[in-house]
């Protein structure tokens, strides 16, 4: 029953990207696919990423272990389509010119934000596995904090890109306000429990 | 289970589009009252529906010898009409071909004012009939940094405004799009920081230039609404939101008016935004543009050209300007 779940679980972070390769291989992401790839998997990646910060309130709130087993499936989906997300920046908007990729990291501000996004994102992808866990011990709980700075910068990568309209990013700046607001509020209340009384 | 209806297929294609078909009621009550005073069938064509794809008379004429036009391979009239920026029917580049069927473009008038002599109220029939129309393909640069070739159909913006005979005074044109909120959702949304009506503006000298062009149609018919139907402005060598959609107003004036993505971000938009690989957009490298339609084995990309490629013919304009001041 669990490794069925966990299967669909898999099976649902993975659609968007089939639904991605799909439409591209029929040739139906509009004139400008470099333009819709960008947009789909930046907003996978940042949906995905406030998704794994959904876990602890949802296991608090449920009582059920299962949603905390979920997590690191749930941050390396988000890892795999923020990547995407850069390749297709790479490849359609750069043309692989390297240059031209630090010119564009170093001075547009939005794009230097989503990129530090990404990098935050690589050292808790690497040190994803059991093992990695096992060996950092308490470390590993406070390196994967860069999870929060991480969800931050991508909300503000997608804020910056707003031309008239902040309705989209508001949303997620929204949400992601909310899920760290609950942290902030349970470290603190653990801080009042630990003072002497 | 129960039997499959098996009945005839009908391809998509076959289908009346709803706002065709729409239309074609709005052509027929408009035909019921005008025809009783019509002489012939030659004159049904001004009575018809302006919402895209009535055939329109025009030449091609001479385009080739002034540079007027390009050769270059045109972007397919679906990808044209799919693939907008209208903010006034929402932000998403596909808003503008779901939504902009709810604005009415029949009637239509458009009132010219300010610094002139005769200020008066156009309606589109007698705008349409008393210029003759020609085919312009030219290059369009967003400044997104994707980038098409159209076809428009339509006729210089100067040989409209010499009828209202602008006053020695006037050294600029503002535009002004239809603002109707119940017919433009994207006008509706309480996030949106736009300040609507749509504004644009060109200097005098710009707005009289050959090339600048008030299109009505596109690929030989009328424009479809998300193309900014029934008249809209073409500035080929300048970015895209330069060029003002669905206009009512245009006014001869003494200042330089203010325009809408200007008064929204002066540092990203100036009131020239001539296309220019030199200049960076903050947030767009202007370096190099996507050539729609684009494929992901064709990428399509490209190195801007100075003034979009049409600096032979415009940079005269500009001779003495500090191009990164005035962007």
């Amino acid at each position: 029953m669990a490794a069925g779940l966990k299967a669909g679980l898999f099976l649902l972070c993975l659609a968007p990207f089939g639904w991605l390769v799909n439409a591209a291989i029929g040739a139906d992401l509009g004139p400008d696919p470099a333009e819709a790839i960008m947009r789909e998997t930046g907003l996978w990646g940042l949906r995905l990423l406030l998704l794994t910060l959904c876990v602890s309130p949802l296991r608090q709130w449920s009582g059920r272990q299962w949603f905390m087993q979920q997590r690191r499936m749930l941050g390396l989906f988000a890892f795999f389509y923020a990547c995407i997300h850069l390749a297709a920046f790479a490849h359609f908007y750069i043309g692989w010119q390297g240059a031209l990729l630090l010119e564009e990291v170093l001075e547009r501000p939005y794009i230097s934000l989503g990129f530090a996004a990404w990098l935050l994102m690589l050292p808790l992808t690497l040190t994803s596995s059991r093992r990695a866990q096992r060996r950092l011990r308490r470390q590993w709980l406070r390196l994967h904090r860069l999870v929060y700075p991480a969800a931050i910068l991508a909300c503000l990568h997608l804020l910056w890109q707003s031309r008239s309209d902040v309705g989209e990013a508001l949303m997620y700046i929204g949400l992601c306000a909310l899920l760290l607001g609950w942290r902030i509020r349970r470290a603190g209340r653990r801080q009042a429990g630990r003072a002497p009384l | 289970m129960g039997k499959r209806f098996l009945g005839p297929r009908i391809d998509s294609s076959e289908i009346t589009p709803e706002d065709v078909w729409l239309n074609r009621r709005q052509f027929m009550r408009a035909g019921a009252l005008t025809v009783p005073a019509l002489a012939g069938g030659t004159m049904m064509a001004s009575a018809a529906p302006r919402t895209g794809g009535e055939p329109l008379r025009f030449t091609t004429a001479g385009n080739g010898d002034q540079g007027f036009s390009t050769d270059e391979a045109r972007t397919p009239l679906d990808d044209i009409t799919a693939y907008c920026n209208f903010y006034e029917f929402g932000t998403g580049k596909e808003d503008p071909a779901r939504y902009a069927h709810e604005m009415t473009v029949d009637p239509w008038s458009l009132e010219v004012g300010g610094a002139v002599k005769k200020p008066g109220k156009l309606h589109l029939e007698d705008l349409l009939g008393s210029f003759d129309l020609e085919e312009r393909i030219y290059r369009l640069r967003c400044v997104e940094a994707w980038s098409m070739v159209v076809p428009w159909v339509g006729f210089p913006l100067h040989s409209l405004l010499d009828r209202f005979q602008p006053l020695g005074s006037a050294r600029y044109v503002a535009f002004r799009t239809l603002y109707r909120r119940e017919e433009m959702r994207g006008t509706r949304s309480f996030t949106s920081i736009i300040d609507w009506p749509y504004r644009e503006g060109l200097r005098m000298d710009e707005a009289a230039h050959p090339l600048t062009l008030l299109a009505v149609g596109l690929y030989g018919k009328t424009l479809p609404n998300q193309n900014g139907a029934p008249i809209r402005l073409v500035v080929p060598w300048k970015y895209g939101f330069k060029s003002i959609k669905s206009i009512v107003r245009i006014d001869v004036l003494e200042k330089q008016p203010p325009t809408s993505w200007q008064q929204l971000a002066p540092n990203e938009y100036g009131f020239y935004a001539n296309v220019n690989p030199e200049v960076d957009h903050p947030r767009w490298s202007q370096k190099y543009e996507r050539r729609l339609p684009s494929s992901l084995w064709q990428p399509n990309r490209m190195p801007t050209r100075m003034f979009n490629g049409y600096g032979e013919q415009v940079a005269e304009l500009y001779s003495g300007m500090d191009l990164t001041k005035h962007y």
